[in-house]
């Protein structure tokens, strides 16, 4: 399977100033993202993992360790500046904040934004904003000023302006953190049509667990390491690893785990409720048969 | 104890425009003692209401009573009730503006006329409040984390020493961990201070495992009023409003229609936990 | 809220004023207030005012829009007339109040400068604010001054400062009106005291919103750099501004009007206007 992006040793520190000391971000983090895959790096605020991002996008460089994006080296000192606005072209990234990272007063002209700057010809850009903003939901919006939209609304311009850009792998770092339940949604249906139906390679940073839980992998970073890796079933399975790390479970997983605890045979990977209610009645029954 | 109360409010903004929106439509509440939640979608009304407990918003009819007397009486009132009903804004961090932490805590209280004196004893309350560490009192607040800074704004109207404290989305953007301790902290001063709390907020399973009275706004109107058990159980009526119930709850009623019914007040887990253990131990 | 300002009154439509190229509407704006200040006489007033109410009709603009557009200038004009009405002096004495003397030239004069004044509102807000969006306005702007570019002018750099500022404006003044509202939530008072008292109470509205525009800029600063964002070298547009005929048949139309007017002034004297 080809890698998108692959990250080897990745260390990283903050340089105190003051009577501020030294804070090493990042320690011995590796790991690679398959291409078409859908990664969730979970981790509390702190954790490393928005400075993982910006290293990822090279908006920083790491203190040492390597970064590959489709193959190429992207740390040291023979990256040149062709290097880097060439791995931009292939990965993007969607931040926090939906206001500040919209650049015109018309959402067309935004979404246009990134492929002028690629020097496209107008009416390939024309046709790709077309597109970007049917896939995102927001034609309808072209004309719209931006600051009039909900945030969910201006997240899905802001990837618009992504997509737009034909990159193969998105990055989405805290992009929902700011928005209501609402805008969550629109967004993380927004992430996952583009993953399982256009085959973008998505990262994402987050700290709400619902959505950890519907990516192929997760990644769960604490204290500038990776604590953990695997399958939302295999991380969520075992709860105090991530409660001590500041995170929570989902519910259901909760749920399911004490009621592991009181003596109930169930499993624990299931973070659908229908699911969960199955599951345990099934377990509660086989014990009632049991006990008679 | 003192009382907030709503009679008979409506609330339009920009009257008279063609923008002219109806964000609150007859609305008669009263919010005494310990923790109520308010919860709504964006646009329901619920931030328009927060404005009007302390002034910030008139309302367009109606009156706002703190303790039986109308607030916009006189200009002083308001002022006054701003003091009395003390409110955090979405993401307060932004506002904080001095040169230290501590003179940012002790702006409400110098706006109020208090002694130096009163100042700083009413400042290092706020802050053991908050949970500001003692050490960054003199650093500036622009120097400090992120959760930290809305530490030091909650400070800074706790510092005010409100009867009620009124606080829109105080968790928004923070982590599971940074959740608990902001939401927990605000409980246990509510509790120790005898001081009633308002919390907005979207998240219903914060809302379920803090609050103890729940007010559900839609459209401008409040459509329910009661206890979490009470809320939750119209699970239906919930999500036809487009509104979300604790994942937990879903689970119940998911249950139920396996024949194992752990009735319709679930909304905490460790309360499904409990009452799920005492069906399969029988 | 009322902070949500009608900023440069933009109205939806899609006239022949709307769909005009923004370089050819500059060029015709700036021609039209030189038009406009060389007319002297009644006659070149009236086929002025002819013709502007010739544009507003073309742009389908409500007069009502209009009129709420002219409000702002009500007291310059009302001053300038008053101005010219008491301190004119000419021919026909009409009221003599010993102090002033108002003649019926001074009240002609006058009325043709305010007439002035509010063609000079119109006609431009019909060309430039009303039917043209300010990102138009600014891509116009940067495109009729790109050949300064090769001087070593930044057009670019400024053209985007403006797109940039054209799109935080009203989240700045939205964050303004957050802001306020929390200080005032914790007692801060705007109204009352005494100047230095007043310009004290500034202090915890604006160091919060530098700090956040600040912020702001970083952000976005960062965000461009990822959309592949290196300033204008090698960036195209989506929207090329292609100059139609009309664009062209508006130009000239403007001009004869400006040539016309010469000749009336030449031909045609009346009673002129002075200032």
């Amino acid at each position: 399977m080809e890698n998108t992006i692959e990250v080897k040793n990745l260390c990283f520190t903050y340089e105190g100033y003051g009577d501020v000391p030294d804070v090493e971000a990042l320690h011995d983090v590796s790991f690679t993202v398959e291409k078409g895959s859908f990664t969730a790096i979970l981790g509390h605020n702190g954790s490393g993992k928005s400075t993982l991002a910006s290293v990822l996008c090279m908006l920083s460089e790491p203190a040492s360790g390597e970064v590959y994006i489709n193959g190429k080296l992207m740390t040291g000192e023979d990256v040149t500046d062709e290097d880097v606005f060439d791995a931009r072209r292939r990965v993007g990234m969607v931040f926090q904040n939906p206001d500040n990272q919209i650049v015109a007063s018309v959402v067309e002209e935004d979404v246009a934004f990134g492929c002028e700057n690629l020097g496209l010809p107008p009416a390939e850009i024309r046709r790709r904003v077309d597109d970007a903003l049917e896939c995102v939901g927001m034609r309808k919006y072209a004309r719209h000023s931006p600051h009039k939209l909900s945030g969910g609304q201006k997240q899905r311009v802001a990837i618009a302006g992504v997509i737009a850009m034909k990159r193969d792998c998105i990055i989405f770092d805290e992009s929902t953190a700011m928005l209501d339940p609402m805008g969550r949604r629109e967004v993380m249906e927004t992430i996952e049509y583009l993953n399982k139906v256009e085959g973008v390679t998505v990262i994402l940073i987050t700290h709400y667990m619902e959505e950890a839980a519907r990516a192929d992998r997760v990644i769960v970073m604490n204290g500038g390491r990776v604590l953990t890796t695997g399958t939302p079933g295999e991380v969520f399975s075992e709860p105090e690893l991530l409660w001590d790390a500041d995170l929570d479970v989902p519910q259901t997983t909760e749920l399911l785990y004490r009621m592991k605890k009181a003596g109930l045979d169930v499993r624990l990977d299931i973070f659908d409720f229908e699911e969960c209610a199955a599951e345990i009645a099934r377990a509660v029954k086989k014990r009632q048969s049991e006990v008679k | 104890m003192a009382e907030i109360k709503l009679c008979d409010v409506n609330y339009i903004y920009n009257k008279g425009t063609p923008y002219e929106a109806h964000a609150l439509k007859n609305i008669n509440l009263t919010i005494g003692e310990g923790i109520t939640g308010i919860i709504g979608h964006t646009g329901s009304g619920k931030s328009t209401m927060v404005q009007l407990f302390n002034g910030l918003a008139k309302p367009s009819s109606g009156s706002v009573l703190l303790d039986g007397r109308d607030i916009w009486e006189k200009s002083e009132r308001v002022r006054e009730a701003r003091f009395r009903a003390g409110l955090v804004m979405q993401y307060p961090e932004y506002q904080l503006f001095a040169n230290t932490v501590y003179e940012d805590i002790a702006f409400g209280p110098r706006n109020m006329g208090l002694s130096e004196d009163e100042v700083n004893k009413r400042v290092i309350d706020a802050a053991r409040f908050a949970k500001v560490p003692e050490g960054v009192m003199n650093r500036s607040p622009f120097d400090l984390s992120g959760g930290q800074k809305r530490r030091v704004a909650l400070a800074g109207v706790i510092a005010m020493r409100p009867e009620f404290l009124i606080l829109d989305e105080p968790a928004a953007g923070l982590d599971p961990g940074g959740r608990r301790s902001i939401l927990g902290g605000i409980k246990e001063f509510g509790k120790a201070s005898g001081t009633s709390v308002i919390v907005v907020s979207h998240s219903m399973e914060d809302m379920a495992s803090y609050c103890d009275r729940i007010i559900v706004m839609a459209s401008g109107k409040i459509i329910m009023d009661g206890t979490p058990a009470q809320v939750f159980s119209r699970y239906n009526e919930l999500i036809g409003v487009g509104l979300d119930v604790p994942q937990i709850t879903r689970v119940a009623s998911a249950l139920a229609e396996h024949g194992l019914d752990i009735g319709r007040d679930v909304y905490t887990v460790g309360y499904a936990a409990g009452k799920l253990s005492e069906l399969f131990d029988k | 809220m009322k902070m949500d300002i009608a900023f440069g009154q933009y109205c939806e439509g899609n006239s022949i004023l709307h769909r005009l190229d923004p370089r050819a509407k500059l060029i015709i704006s700036i021609i039209y207030i030189v038009v406009l200040f060389l007319a002297k006489n009644v006659f070149t007033f009236a086929l002025l005012t002819l013709t502007t109410m010739a544009l507003v009709i073309l742009s389908g603009i409500s007069l009502r829009v209009i009129a709420g557009g002219l409000k702002p200038i009500l007291f310059i004009a009302l001053f300038t007339a008053i101005i010219n009405i008491f301190f004119f002096t000419g021919d026909t004495l009409l009221v003599d109040l010993k102090i002033v003397k108002i003649y019926l030239e001074g009240l002609f004069n006058a009325g043709l400068i305010v007439l002035r004044i509010v063609l000079l509102i119109v006609s431009t807000s019909m060309f430039l604010t009303y039917t043209t969006t300010p990102l138009a306005l600014t891509d116009g702007m940067e495109r009729l001054l790109s050949p300064l570019a090769k001087i070593g002018v930044p057009v670019h750099d400024f053209s985007m400062m403006m797109t940039i500022a054209l799109r935080f404006i009203p989240t700045l003044i939205e964050e303004t009106g957050k802001i306020m509202n929390a200080q005032k939530a914790r007692g801060a008072d705007f109204t009352s005291g005494g100047l230095i008292k007043r310009a004290r109470a500034i202090i915890p509205i604006i160091i919060p919103l530098f700090v956040s525009a600040f912020r702001r800029a970083g952000d976005l600063a960062t965000a461009m750099e990822c959309r592949c964002y290196t300033g204008g070298a090698g960036r195209t547009r989506m929207n090329v501004l292609h100059a139609k005929w009309y664009d062209f048949a508006f130009v000239l139309a403007v001009t004869a009007l400006g040539a016309a007017v010469v000749l009336m002034n030449i031909y045609l004297p009346g009673y002129t206007v002075t200032m």
